[in-house]
């Protein structure tokens, strides 16, 4: 037991659960205790997200997982160049829910609502980089009934349709010096909300002996295409009124899609080892293109994101039947390019670690808890693709962040 | 027990992780910063319009905010800065400028452009700055608009009583401690132990937005100061020895400082926002091609054809060329620096026009030429283009056209020589007395120098130094709408340029300001 505990202190003193860019890898609390590791676990419903194959695997008939997290996203900003300091602190709350059913012994069906992307970012209004961003919302939910089909005992294939819902409010002030006649500055607030988009994941999974899993998982892009959204003006003056007039924009936020593929060890019968590679196609987020329907000028903001990799691993160890404990670090790369360091989205490399338990009240009901700690290195960097009157003018300094999510579950199985 | 242990351990972890804020290695915060070797507890300013946060004609309550000494005196406070009181303009309750006296306005309001009309034109309303209103106090910022070097060591220069009489500065007045207190005795009354000193620019610059109608006492060898006119050159020898007693006095009890140079005045958009040769076809034509090509053929049969002729048999055929339907056309000015020829085209006009009339022709046109590329229309002759002069009949009723611009008008390159010389002898005085007694040189003149072409700034900008031009350079004018003056924007280049100044000779370490988040000109929907 003291070993165990020790372990876990380990891990805790470590580093950090977010991933790049405004993906949100927080979609269970077992597999997140495990550093967000997946393909290849059949340890609970929450395996209907990592891999649908898996779900023909679990024992029971029927399987469910509840969970949320609290994550608390801190970013600190400064620029020693003007004596700029700055911070933003947000709250966000990811859940999710799996229920899977054994229809028989080679089929199985479940539906999934979870959350693993969003961005929540509020700067003080008017912040030196209110030209960029004043605040941003980026809601996405991801609803997706899912088959799995146990080809044999050591193979089995699965995946399902996705349908995403999502609402995005951004705001940002037009440039860094126009103000309205009583020296407000002038924003543009963009509100999009309803928007719909469908896509799909499939998996497998092969135990090729006793001990071993391998699972595979690909996750595909979906794009949310913003249409009719408002755009509202504020304080503009009045000579820049008959531009800058309330309309309506439309805009596309890609999803990336994300391949995993892994392994699971048992090294014990209680003790499970975890490994997880994530790649996530950022190239697909070219720019933020926001088309307005009268005549101000479309907005076209670069972000020219890169494919990035994620590693994982994680550990489980099986106590009695009461508890289990785990813990798992992964590394997560940034999908921003040198340049492109926007505050919307204050994201650099980071390395997260994770922890947690489930407590078994009984055979069928367990509460799982867990955290995550992503850890940043501080970074000096800068958007370098806003103009003015046709001049590049970079926006940077020093950013260091800090993510902290504490989660908690409920498994029901029977 | 096993419960008990988690239950220690998780609150453990709880605190943990509420303790983890992201903290930077080198946290910025005021104590990054340092004043090195100067000491900026009393900081003190003087200078003229530019010190005193003068913009778009006048000084106003809003505008004086974000004069360079006032923003520099945000940054000093950084490191240990005290307090920076301005001459108050709290009547000016509407933010308008201008001034009254006794009730009269005496100067126009703040010019702003009028989104529905397009110019530039003095806000709407009625100033309330009241010169008589005597604040009597010295002030940390004493920028007095107006100032040359030597009103800054002359008695009177504050006396209500002059005002009337041209002899007082109505600024000054407002704030003077007496009517017979210098400029100067205020600024050394509030005990500088830092300082700035940007006069000299009006020993030049009043004589170039004059159109060069003053005097140049480098040419007179004038060295009484009390005897010069308002739009006068200061003789460069009066200029340093003023200069250097104002330096003297400002470090006699060790206070450390900056002077800034005189800026190349004729680089300003007072000077380079209007062409010499504005007079297309369409200008002529009112927008209407055909008609200003038909006016133009009618000006070259009337009258630059004969004139060219008339100038031709005198050897002066170069001053006059006619008229072409393509491209821009030259204004008409008279150079008062050209032989004058008024008899001789009276003689050759008196044939065809009779004696009264080519003697007005004669004397009109007798040192009349156009404009060069040369020469350097003033802002304000703008609106001078084409109008009638007083008295004169059609069709000879067009200034600019069918009528001479006026000295006032034009800076020509003789003026422009004396105004380029008076300023390099200024800035050589001003640097050595600076080097002689170890003050920073701030060089505004190399800067503005730089503007013309273009400067990139920290914040990745090009600024310029031309005049508003509409939405293409919204983001980059760093001049007020008097073409003369920055607005917020120029003034932070300048408090930026002398901080990093400090910065360098005083071994200081002080944070500079974003330029491009400062406010531009001043653009309202209608007025």
């Amino acid at each position: 037991m003291r070993k165990l505990l020790s372990l876990t202190l380990l891990a805790l003193a470590g580093t950090s659960a977010f991933a790049g860019g405004y993906r949100v890898s927080l979609q269970g609390q077992k597999q997140l205790a495990m550093g967000h590791t997946g393909v290849a676990v059949v340890n609970s419903a929450e395996v209907l997200f990592f891999n649908p194959a898996g779900m023909a695997f679990l024992e029971d008939k029927f399987n469910a997982s509840v969970g949320a997290n609290a994550l608390f996203a801190k970013t600190k900003f400064q620029n020693e160049t003007y004596n700029w300091q700055n911070s933003t602190d947000n709250l966000g709350t990811p859940f999710n829910v799996y229920a899977s059913y054994k229809i028989n012994k080679w089929l199985s069906a479940g539906i999934a609502v979870y959350t693993p992307y969003g961005s929540k970012v509020e700067w003080d209004q008017d912040w030196q980089g209110s030209h960029l961003v004043n605040n941003i919302d980026l809601k996405a939910i991801y609803v997706q009934p899912t088959i799995s089909l146990k080809v044999s005992d050591e193979f089995a294939i699965g995946g399902g349709p996705i349908y995403v819902t999502g609402s995005v409010t951004f705001d940002r002030n037009l440039n860094r010096s126009l103000t309205d006649e009583n020296g407000n500055r002038s924003d543009v607030n963009l509100e999009a909300k309803g928007i719909s988009a469908w896509g799909y994941t499939a998996g497998f999974m092969f135990n090729p002996c006793k001990d071993l899993r391998l699972g595979v998982n690909y996750r595909s892009e979906i794009i949310m295409e913003a249409r009719g959204g408002d755009a509202t003006f504020n304080d503009v003056p009045v000579f820049a009124q008959g531009t800058y007039s309330n309309t309506t924009f439309n805009a596309d936020l890609p999803l990336p899609a994300e391949l995993t593929a892994g392994l699971s060890f048992n090294v014990t019968k209680k003790w499970m080892i975890a490994f997880d590679f994530n790649r996530t196609m950022w190239s697909a987020y070219k720019s933020l293109t926001v088309d307005f329907d009268n005549n101000v000028p479309t907005s076209v903001n670069a972000r020219n994101y890169h494919d990035t990799n994620t590693f994982r691993v994680g550990t489980q160890y099986v106590v009695n039947d009461k508890f289990t404990f785990r813990a798992g670090w992964y590394k997560d790369e940034s999908p921003i390019s040198a340049g492109y360091f926007a505050p919307e989205t204050p994201r650099n490399d980071s390395m997260g670690y994770t922890g947690g338990l489930t407590y078994q009240i009984n055979k069928k009901l367990g509460v799982d808890a867990s955290f995550l700690y992503l850890h940043f290195d501080e970074i000096d960097a800068s958007y370098d693709h806003y103009t003015e009157n046709g001049n590049v003018i970079p926006f940077g300094g020093t950013y260091k962040s800090s993510v902290f999510s504490p989660g908690i579950g409920l498994t029901y199985s029977f | 027990m096993m419960k008990n242990k988690f239950i220690y351990f998780a609150v453990l972890a709880a605190l943990g992780f509420a303790s983890c804020e992201p903290e930077f290695e080198n946290e910025v915060t005021n104590a990054s910063y340092s004043a090195g070797e100067a000491d900026f507890s009393t900081y003190v300013a003087v200078g003229n319009s530019l010190t005193a946060g003068y913009m778009d004609g006048t000084v106003s309550r809003g505008g004086q905010m974000y004069s360079y000494p006032n923003l520099l005196a945000q940054k000093f406070a950084v490191v240990g800065g005290g307090a920076f009181e301005q001459p108050s303009y709290a009547d000016d309750v509407n933010n308008l400028g201008g001034l009254t006296l006794g009730g009269m306005q005496i100067a126009g309001t703040r010019l702003v452009i009028d989104f529905s009309a397009g110019g530039p034109e003095p806000i709407a309303g009625t100033p309330t700055i009241e010169v008589s209103n005597l604040q009597a106090k010295a002030y940390n910022n004493m920028g007095v608009p107006g100032a040359k070097s030597f009103h800054l060591l002359a008695p009177g220069y504050g006396n209500l009583a002059g005002v009337a009489l041209g002899q007082a500065n109505p600024y000054f007045v407002r704030h003077a401690t007496s009517p017979t207190a210098t400029v100067l005795g205020d600024a050394m009354s509030k005990n500088p132990t830092f300082f700035t000193n940007w006069i000299g620019a009006n020993d030049v610059l009043a004589f170039a937005t004059s159109g060069g109608v003053g005097v140049d006492h480098n040419v007179t060898g004038n060295l009484d100061p009390s005897t010069y006119g308002g739009n006068d050159i200061t003789n460069t020898n009066v200029f340093a020895s003023v200069y250097s007693s104002i330096v003297n006095t400002l470090t006699s009890n060790g206070a450390k400082g900056v002077v800034a140079t005189v800026p190349s005045v004729t680089a300003i958009p007072f000077f380079t926002t209007v062409p010499y040769n504005p007079l297309t076809s369409s200008v002529l034509g009112g927008g209407n091609t055909a008609v200003g090509d038909a006016t133009i053929a009618q000006l070259n049969a009337q009258l630059y054809g004969p004139l060219k002729q008339a100038l031709t048999a005198f050897g002066a055929g170069s001053r006059i060329n006619l008229l072409s339907t393509t491209g821009g056309n030259p204004l008409l000015i008279k150079d008062e620096s050209l032989t004058n020829l008024s008899a001789q085209l009276t003689a050759a006009f008196t044939p065809s026009l009779g004696a009264p009339t080519a003697a007005f022709y004669g004397s009109v046109f007798g040192q009349a030429r156009q404009a060069t590329a040369q020469d350097l229309v003033l802002l304000t002759t703008r609106s001078a283009i084409g109008t009638a002069p007083v008295g004169v009949p059609a069709p000879l009723d067009k200034y600019g056209i069918t009528y001479p611009l006026e000295d006032k008008h034009i800076l020509i390159p003789t003026e422009k020589t004396a105004i380029a010389d008076a300023t390099t002898e200024y800035n050589n005085a001003i640097r050595a007395i600076a080097a002689s007694k170890g003050l920073a040189v701030a060089d505004m003149n190399a800067i503005m120098n730089r503007l013309v072409s273009g400067l990139r700034l920290e914040d990745g900008q090009i600024y310029t130094a031309n005049y508003f031009a509409g939405t293409s350079n919204i983001s980059t004018v760093l001049f007020s709408l008097d073409g003369v003056h920055p607005n917020p924007r120029g003034y932070a280049v300048i408090a930026n340029e002398i901080i990093k100044v400090i910065n360098m000779h005083y071994k200081a370490k002080l944070p500079i300001y974003e330029v491009g988040g400062f406010p531009g000109v001043t653009i309202l929907g209608s007025n």
